[in-house]
Protein backbone atom coordinates (compact mmCIF):
# COMPACT_ATOMS: atom_id res chain seq x y z
CA UNK A 1 0.00 0.00 0.00
CA UNK A 2 1.21 3.45 -0.90
CA UNK A 3 1.57 6.18 1.82
CA UNK A 4 -0.87 8.23 -0.31
CA UNK A 5 -3.95 5.57 0.06
CA UNK A 6 -3.17 4.28 3.62
CA UNK A 7 -3.65 8.08 4.64
CA UNK A 8 -6.81 8.59 2.54
CA UNK A 9 -8.69 5.36 3.74
CA UNK A 10 -7.29 6.44 7.54
CA UNK A 11 -9.18 9.85 7.28
CA UNK A 12 -12.39 8.34 5.57
CA UNK A 13 -12.22 5.61 8.54
CA UNK A 14 -12.19 8.52 11.15
CA UNK A 15 -14.60 10.91 9.45
CA UNK A 16 -17.17 7.69 9.64
CA UNK A 17 -16.73 6.79 12.85
CA UNK A 18 -19.62 9.68 13.95
CA UNK A 19 -21.74 8.53 11.33
CA UNK A 20 -21.87 4.89 12.39
CA UNK A 21 -22.62 6.01 15.79
CA UNK A 22 -25.66 7.99 15.01
CA UNK A 23 -26.72 5.17 13.01
CA UNK A 24 -26.71 3.00 16.12
CA UNK A 25 -28.67 5.54 18.07
CA UNK A 26 -31.54 5.64 15.40
CA UNK A 27 -31.94 2.51 15.41
CA UNK A 28 -31.73 1.70 19.05
CA UNK A 29 -34.46 4.68 19.41
CA UNK A 30 -36.51 3.00 17.10
CA UNK A 31 -35.95 -0.39 18.66
CA UNK A 32 -37.02 1.06 21.82
CA UNK A 33 -39.98 3.02 20.70
CA UNK A 34 -41.40 -0.55 19.34
CA UNK A 35 -44.68 -1.59 21.44
CA UNK A 36 -43.85 -3.54 24.44
CA UNK A 37 -40.06 -2.80 24.53
CA UNK A 38 -38.67 -2.26 28.06
CA UNK A 39 -41.67 -2.33 29.26
CA UNK A 40 -42.42 -5.43 31.85
CA UNK A 41 -45.17 -8.29 30.90
CA UNK A 42 -47.20 -8.71 33.55
CA UNK A 43 -48.40 -12.47 34.65
CA UNK A 44 -50.26 -14.62 37.12
CA UNK A 45 -49.31 -18.28 38.80
CA UNK A 46 -52.24 -19.46 41.05
CA UNK A 47 -50.18 -22.73 43.13
CA UNK A 48 -53.07 -24.75 42.65
CA UNK A 49 -52.49 -27.13 45.86
CA UNK A 50 -51.75 -23.95 48.29
CA UNK A 51 -55.20 -22.64 47.18
CA UNK A 52 -56.68 -26.13 47.51
CA UNK A 53 -55.59 -26.32 50.62
CA UNK A 54 -57.60 -23.77 52.26
CA UNK A 55 -61.41 -24.57 51.11
CA UNK A 56 -63.81 -22.21 51.52
CA UNK A 57 -61.06 -19.27 51.46
CA UNK A 58 -62.31 -16.00 50.16
CA UNK A 59 -59.63 -13.38 50.97
CA UNK A 60 -58.95 -13.21 47.31
CA UNK A 61 -61.79 -12.69 46.18
CA UNK A 62 -63.62 -10.17 48.68
CA UNK A 63 -60.41 -8.32 48.34
CA UNK A 64 -60.66 -7.17 44.61
CA UNK A 65 -64.24 -6.84 44.63
CA UNK A 66 -64.45 -4.78 47.80
CA UNK A 67 -61.75 -2.11 46.06
CA UNK A 68 -63.35 -2.10 42.51
CA UNK A 69 -66.84 -1.21 43.93
CA UNK A 70 -68.02 -5.18 42.28
CA UNK A 71 -71.86 -5.66 43.19
CA UNK A 72 -73.17 -8.15 44.74
CA UNK A 73 -76.26 -9.11 42.81
CA UNK A 74 -78.59 -12.11 44.30
CA UNK A 75 -79.37 -13.44 40.87
CA UNK A 76 -76.76 -15.67 39.02
CA UNK A 77 -77.97 -14.50 35.97
CA UNK A 78 -77.07 -10.75 37.31
CA UNK A 79 -73.57 -11.76 38.34
CA UNK A 80 -70.78 -9.59 38.03
CA UNK A 81 -67.05 -11.14 38.92
CA UNK A 82 -63.95 -9.94 38.87
CA UNK A 83 -62.17 -13.13 39.90
CA UNK A 84 -64.24 -16.42 41.49
CA UNK A 85 -63.88 -20.11 41.16
CA UNK A 86 -64.93 -22.50 39.07
CA UNK A 87 -64.96 -26.82 39.22
CA UNK A 88 -62.01 -28.42 38.22
CA UNK A 89 -63.95 -29.66 35.01
CA UNK A 90 -65.09 -26.52 33.74
CA UNK A 91 -61.75 -24.67 34.24
CA UNK A 92 -59.62 -27.29 33.19
CA UNK A 93 -62.10 -29.31 30.43
CA UNK A 94 -59.28 -30.97 28.63
CA UNK A 95 -57.85 -32.37 31.59
CA UNK A 96 -60.70 -34.32 33.07
CA UNK A 97 -61.12 -37.84 32.06
CA UNK A 98 -63.56 -39.98 33.13
CA UNK A 99 -61.04 -41.46 35.49
CA UNK A 100 -61.46 -38.71 37.31
CA UNK A 101 -62.82 -38.87 41.08
CA UNK A 102 -65.86 -36.70 41.66
CA UNK A 103 -64.31 -34.97 44.32
CA UNK A 104 -61.16 -33.57 41.39
CA UNK A 105 -64.29 -32.85 39.38
CA UNK A 106 -65.85 -30.35 41.57
CA UNK A 107 -62.86 -28.85 43.00
CA UNK A 108 -63.48 -25.36 43.03
CA UNK A 109 -60.47 -23.46 41.16
CA UNK A 110 -59.51 -19.91 41.38
CA UNK A 111 -59.89 -18.04 37.66
CA UNK A 112 -60.05 -14.41 36.55
CA UNK A 113 -59.23 -12.89 33.51
CA UNK A 114 -56.64 -14.19 31.56
CA UNK A 115 -54.86 -11.31 30.22
CA UNK A 116 -54.30 -13.37 26.84
CA UNK A 117 -51.06 -12.36 24.83
CA UNK A 118 -53.67 -12.42 22.01
CA UNK A 119 -56.86 -11.91 22.89
CA UNK A 120 -59.87 -12.76 21.02
CA UNK A 121 -61.74 -9.96 23.15
CA UNK A 122 -59.80 -7.58 21.73
CA UNK A 123 -60.04 -8.20 18.03
CA UNK A 124 -64.07 -8.53 17.93
CA UNK A 125 -64.50 -4.91 19.89
CA UNK A 126 -66.13 -2.94 17.25
CA UNK A 127 -65.42 0.47 19.60
CA UNK A 128 -61.89 -0.32 21.05
CA UNK A 129 -62.99 -0.34 24.00
CA UNK A 130 -61.28 -3.24 25.32
CA UNK A 131 -57.07 -2.84 24.28
CA UNK A 132 -53.89 -4.75 24.94
CA UNK A 133 -51.58 -2.39 26.75
CA UNK A 134 -47.51 -2.14 25.48
CA UNK A 135 -47.40 -4.29 29.44
CA UNK A 136 -49.63 -7.01 28.26
CA UNK A 137 -52.69 -5.57 30.17
CA UNK A 138 -55.77 -6.52 29.00
CA UNK A 139 -58.02 -3.29 29.82
CA UNK A 140 -61.20 -1.75 29.80
CA UNK A 141 -61.93 1.91 28.51
CA UNK A 142 -65.54 1.59 30.63
CA UNK A 143 -66.44 5.33 28.44
CA UNK A 144 -65.76 3.70 25.07
CA UNK A 145 -67.86 0.48 25.90
CA UNK A 146 -71.47 0.13 24.21
CA UNK A 147 -72.36 -2.98 25.85
CA UNK A 148 -73.06 -5.04 22.47
CA UNK A 149 -70.93 -8.27 24.22
CA UNK A 150 -69.21 -9.54 21.52
CA UNK A 151 -66.41 -10.03 24.19
CA UNK A 152 -68.17 -12.00 26.21
CA UNK A 153 -68.97 -14.53 23.19
CA UNK A 154 -65.62 -14.34 22.12
CA UNK A 155 -63.40 -14.99 25.41
CA UNK A 156 -63.09 -18.64 25.99
CA UNK A 157 -62.73 -18.43 29.74
CA UNK A 158 -66.16 -16.57 30.35
CA UNK A 159 -64.05 -13.72 32.42
CA UNK A 160 -66.30 -10.95 31.45
CA UNK A 161 -69.36 -9.65 33.12
CA UNK A 162 -72.37 -7.46 31.77
CA UNK A 163 -74.17 -5.07 33.92
CA UNK A 164 -77.75 -5.81 33.27
CA UNK A 165 -79.08 -2.79 36.07
CA UNK A 166 -77.36 -0.27 38.04
CA UNK A 167 -74.88 -1.59 39.94
CA UNK A 168 -74.56 1.14 42.78
CA UNK A 169 -77.30 0.10 45.02
CA UNK A 170 -76.21 -3.92 44.78
CA UNK A 171 -72.58 -2.64 46.17
CA UNK A 172 -71.59 -3.54 49.42
CA UNK A 173 -69.15 -1.58 51.16
CA UNK A 174 -69.08 1.44 48.72
CA UNK A 175 -65.37 2.54 48.20
CA UNK A 176 -64.91 6.32 47.13
CA UNK A 177 -61.66 6.16 46.07
CA UNK A 178 -62.86 3.78 42.95
CA UNK A 179 -64.93 3.98 39.97
CA UNK A 180 -68.46 2.19 39.77
CA UNK A 181 -69.04 0.97 36.56
CA UNK A 182 -72.53 1.88 34.72
CA UNK A 183 -75.69 -0.32 33.07
CA UNK A 184 -74.72 -1.38 30.41
CA UNK A 185 -71.41 -1.79 29.69
CA UNK A 186 -69.25 -4.81 30.44
CA UNK A 187 -66.63 -5.56 33.04
CA UNK A 188 -63.66 -7.78 34.07
CA UNK A 189 -60.52 -8.26 36.52
CA UNK A 190 -57.53 -5.43 35.45
CA UNK A 191 -54.49 -7.11 36.86
CA UNK A 192 -55.30 -3.97 39.63
CA UNK A 193 -53.61 -1.74 36.94
CA UNK A 194 -54.42 1.06 39.42
CA UNK A 195 -52.38 -0.35 41.99
CA UNK A 196 -49.48 -1.23 39.45
CA UNK A 197 -49.28 2.28 38.51
CA UNK A 198 -48.45 2.73 42.77
CA UNK A 199 -45.64 0.14 42.53
CA UNK A 200 -48.29 -1.99 44.29
CA UNK A 201 -49.16 -5.86 44.05
CA UNK A 202 -52.98 -6.65 42.41
CA UNK A 203 -55.41 -6.81 45.46
CA UNK A 204 -56.01 -10.80 45.47
CA UNK A 205 -52.39 -11.44 45.43
CA UNK A 206 -51.93 -9.13 48.80
CA UNK A 207 -55.21 -10.83 50.14
CA UNK A 208 -53.88 -14.07 49.49
CA UNK A 209 -52.61 -15.61 52.89
CA UNK A 210 -52.11 -19.34 51.12
CA UNK A 211 -49.10 -18.17 49.24
CA UNK A 212 -50.69 -19.23 46.04
CA UNK A 213 -51.13 -16.27 44.23
CA UNK A 214 -47.85 -15.09 42.58
CA UNK A 215 -47.35 -11.92 40.01
CA UNK A 216 -44.44 -10.44 38.24
CA UNK A 217 -43.14 -9.75 35.27
CA UNK A 218 -42.12 -12.53 32.97
CA UNK A 219 -39.70 -10.52 30.76
CA UNK A 220 -37.73 -10.53 33.85
CA UNK A 221 -35.33 -13.55 34.31
CA UNK A 222 -35.02 -13.18 37.84
CA UNK A 223 -38.90 -12.45 38.67
CA UNK A 224 -40.47 -14.54 41.31
CA UNK A 225 -42.66 -15.63 38.22
CA UNK A 226 -40.46 -17.14 36.27
CA UNK A 227 -38.61 -19.06 38.91
CA UNK A 228 -42.09 -20.52 39.61
CA UNK A 229 -42.46 -21.42 35.92
CA UNK A 230 -38.98 -23.10 35.13
CA UNK A 231 -39.02 -24.97 38.50
CA UNK A 232 -42.55 -26.63 38.32
CA UNK A 233 -44.51 -28.43 36.09
CA UNK A 234 -47.63 -25.38 34.90
CA UNK A 235 -50.71 -25.36 32.31
CA UNK A 236 -52.99 -23.18 31.04
CA UNK A 237 -56.18 -22.69 30.27
CA UNK A 238 -57.60 -24.09 26.66
CA UNK A 239 -53.92 -23.49 25.59
CA UNK A 240 -54.82 -25.04 22.24
CA UNK A 241 -56.46 -22.01 21.30
CA UNK A 242 -53.73 -20.21 20.89
CA UNK A 243 -54.77 -17.15 23.18
CA UNK A 244 -51.75 -17.18 25.48
CA UNK A 245 -53.10 -16.93 28.47
CA UNK A 246 -50.71 -15.20 31.46
CA UNK A 247 -52.44 -17.07 34.54
CA UNK A 248 -50.51 -19.91 34.43
CA UNK A 249 -51.46 -23.05 36.89
CA UNK A 250 -48.39 -24.90 38.23
CA UNK A 251 -49.03 -28.20 40.75
CA UNK A 252 -47.00 -30.78 42.01
CA UNK A 253 -42.38 -30.42 41.59
CA UNK A 254 -41.76 -33.90 39.46
CA UNK B 1 -103.69 35.68 -0.64
CA UNK B 2 -106.49 34.30 0.85
CA UNK B 3 -107.09 34.36 4.49
CA UNK B 4 -103.83 36.57 4.85
CA UNK B 5 -105.35 38.14 8.73
CA UNK B 6 -105.80 34.26 9.95
CA UNK B 7 -102.55 33.61 9.08
CA UNK B 8 -100.94 36.99 10.46
CA UNK B 9 -102.81 36.28 13.53
CA UNK B 10 -101.66 32.60 13.83
CA UNK B 11 -97.99 33.25 13.19
CA UNK B 12 -98.52 36.10 15.82
CA UNK B 13 -100.26 33.83 18.52
CA UNK B 14 -97.34 31.54 17.53
CA UNK B 15 -94.01 33.45 18.40
CA UNK B 16 -95.79 34.96 21.51
CA UNK B 17 -96.05 31.67 22.79
CA UNK B 18 -93.12 30.26 21.76
CA UNK B 19 -90.74 33.30 23.01
CA UNK B 20 -93.17 33.52 25.87
CA UNK B 21 -90.17 31.72 28.08
CA UNK B 22 -87.91 34.92 26.88
CA UNK B 23 -90.40 38.08 27.73
CA UNK B 24 -91.43 36.09 30.75
CA UNK B 25 -87.56 36.16 32.34
CA UNK B 26 -87.42 39.89 30.40
CA UNK B 27 -90.10 41.46 32.16
CA UNK B 28 -89.31 39.55 35.92
CA UNK B 29 -84.98 41.33 34.83
CA UNK B 30 -83.42 37.53 34.79
CA UNK B 31 -82.83 38.59 31.25
CA UNK B 32 -78.82 39.06 31.96
CA UNK B 33 -78.98 36.33 34.36
CA UNK B 34 -76.05 33.73 34.43
CA UNK B 35 -75.30 30.85 36.73
CA UNK B 36 -72.87 32.01 39.53
CA UNK B 37 -70.55 29.79 40.33
CA UNK B 38 -68.61 29.43 43.96
CA UNK B 39 -64.79 28.95 43.26
CA UNK B 40 -62.52 26.99 46.16
CA UNK B 41 -61.05 29.05 48.85
CA UNK B 42 -57.93 27.76 49.27
CA UNK B 43 -56.69 27.37 45.56
CA UNK B 44 -56.41 30.68 43.06
CA UNK B 45 -55.06 28.58 40.29
CA UNK B 46 -56.72 26.01 38.54
CA UNK B 47 -54.40 23.40 36.05
CA UNK B 48 -54.67 25.95 33.25
CA UNK B 49 -55.49 29.79 33.33
CA UNK B 50 -59.52 30.64 34.08
CA UNK B 51 -60.33 31.26 30.14
CA UNK B 52 -58.91 28.19 29.32
CA UNK B 53 -60.53 26.48 31.62
CA UNK B 54 -63.98 27.72 30.73
CA UNK B 55 -63.62 27.07 27.16
CA UNK B 56 -61.93 23.76 27.19
CA UNK B 57 -62.41 21.81 30.98
CA UNK B 58 -63.89 19.26 28.70
CA UNK B 59 -61.28 18.86 26.17
CA UNK B 60 -59.14 18.68 29.22
CA UNK B 61 -61.21 16.22 30.78
CA UNK B 62 -60.94 14.30 27.55
CA UNK B 63 -57.31 14.45 26.81
CA UNK B 64 -56.46 13.50 30.65
CA UNK B 65 -58.97 10.50 30.23
CA UNK B 66 -57.62 8.61 27.18
CA UNK B 67 -54.57 9.43 28.41
CA UNK B 68 -54.52 7.64 31.58
CA UNK B 69 -56.79 4.91 30.67
CA UNK B 70 -55.63 3.74 27.48
CA UNK B 71 -51.25 4.78 27.69
CA UNK B 72 -51.55 4.45 31.77
CA UNK B 73 -49.69 7.81 31.66
CA UNK B 74 -51.07 9.60 34.93
CA UNK B 75 -48.93 12.90 35.35
CA UNK B 76 -49.99 15.73 33.30
CA UNK B 77 -47.58 19.02 32.94
CA UNK B 78 -49.55 22.13 32.82
CA UNK B 79 -48.28 25.03 30.66
CA UNK B 80 -47.16 26.78 33.59
CA UNK B 81 -44.79 23.60 33.96
CA UNK B 82 -46.72 22.67 37.10
CA UNK B 83 -47.61 18.47 37.07
CA UNK B 84 -50.74 17.39 38.47
CA UNK B 85 -51.97 13.61 38.93
CA UNK B 86 -54.38 13.24 36.19
CA UNK B 87 -57.49 12.58 37.95
CA UNK B 88 -60.84 13.33 37.95
CA UNK B 89 -61.90 13.06 41.06
CA UNK B 90 -58.48 12.67 42.40
CA UNK B 91 -57.38 16.22 41.65
CA UNK B 92 -60.18 18.37 39.93
CA UNK B 93 -63.04 17.34 43.00
CA UNK B 94 -60.13 17.96 45.54
CA UNK B 95 -60.40 21.69 45.10
CA UNK B 96 -64.22 21.88 43.43
CA UNK B 97 -65.28 19.45 46.36
CA UNK B 98 -68.93 21.07 45.49
CA UNK B 99 -70.37 19.36 42.79
CA UNK B 100 -74.05 20.77 43.52
CA UNK B 101 -72.28 24.65 43.31
CA UNK B 102 -69.71 24.35 40.50
CA UNK B 103 -70.37 21.79 38.03
CA UNK B 104 -74.04 21.52 38.35
CA UNK B 105 -74.93 25.20 38.10
CA UNK B 106 -73.60 25.83 34.87
CA UNK B 107 -74.34 22.50 33.55
CA UNK B 108 -77.82 22.93 34.40
CA UNK B 109 -78.00 26.07 32.88
CA UNK B 110 -77.13 25.63 29.61
CA UNK B 111 -78.79 21.92 29.59
CA UNK B 112 -75.73 19.81 29.40
CA UNK B 113 -75.97 16.24 31.01
CA UNK B 114 -72.70 14.81 31.41
CA UNK B 115 -72.46 11.38 32.26
CA UNK B 116 -69.21 11.44 34.42
CA UNK B 117 -70.89 10.49 37.75
CA UNK B 118 -73.02 7.63 36.51
CA UNK B 119 -69.63 5.67 37.18
CA UNK B 120 -67.21 8.00 38.79
CA UNK B 121 -68.12 8.95 42.84
CA UNK B 122 -68.44 12.88 43.50
CA UNK B 123 -67.13 13.94 47.31
CA UNK B 124 -70.67 14.71 47.77
CA UNK B 125 -72.17 11.58 46.90
CA UNK B 126 -70.32 9.31 48.27
CA UNK B 127 -72.38 10.08 51.91
CA UNK B 128 -75.84 10.25 50.20
CA UNK B 129 -74.98 6.21 49.00
CA UNK B 130 -73.45 5.43 51.85
CA UNK B 131 -76.72 6.17 53.95
CA UNK B 132 -78.04 4.65 51.33
CA UNK B 133 -76.58 1.96 52.01
CA UNK B 134 -77.37 1.50 55.95
CA UNK B 135 -80.58 2.21 55.30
Amino acid sequence: MKRRDFLKIACFSVAGLPARSAFDQLIGKALAKQPGVGKPKWAMVIDIKACVAKPGCQHCIDACHNIHNVPTFNNPKDEIKWIWTNPYKEVFPEQTYQFSSVEVQKQPILVLCNHCENPPCVKVCPTKATFKRDDGLVMMDYHRCIGCRYCMAACPYGARSFNWKDPRPFIKGFRQDFPTRTKGVVEKCSFCEERLAKGLKPACVEACTAGALTFGDLNEPDSQVRKLLALRPSVRRKAHLGTEPKVFYIYEAL
Amino acid sequence: MHDSGKVIVGITVFLIVVLSPIWYNALKGQASYVPELKFPINEKQCVESLSYMRTNHIALLNLWKETVVRTGERIYKARDGKTYTMSLVGTCMKCHSNKADFCDRCHHYVDVQPKCWDCHVAPKEVKKEALGDRR
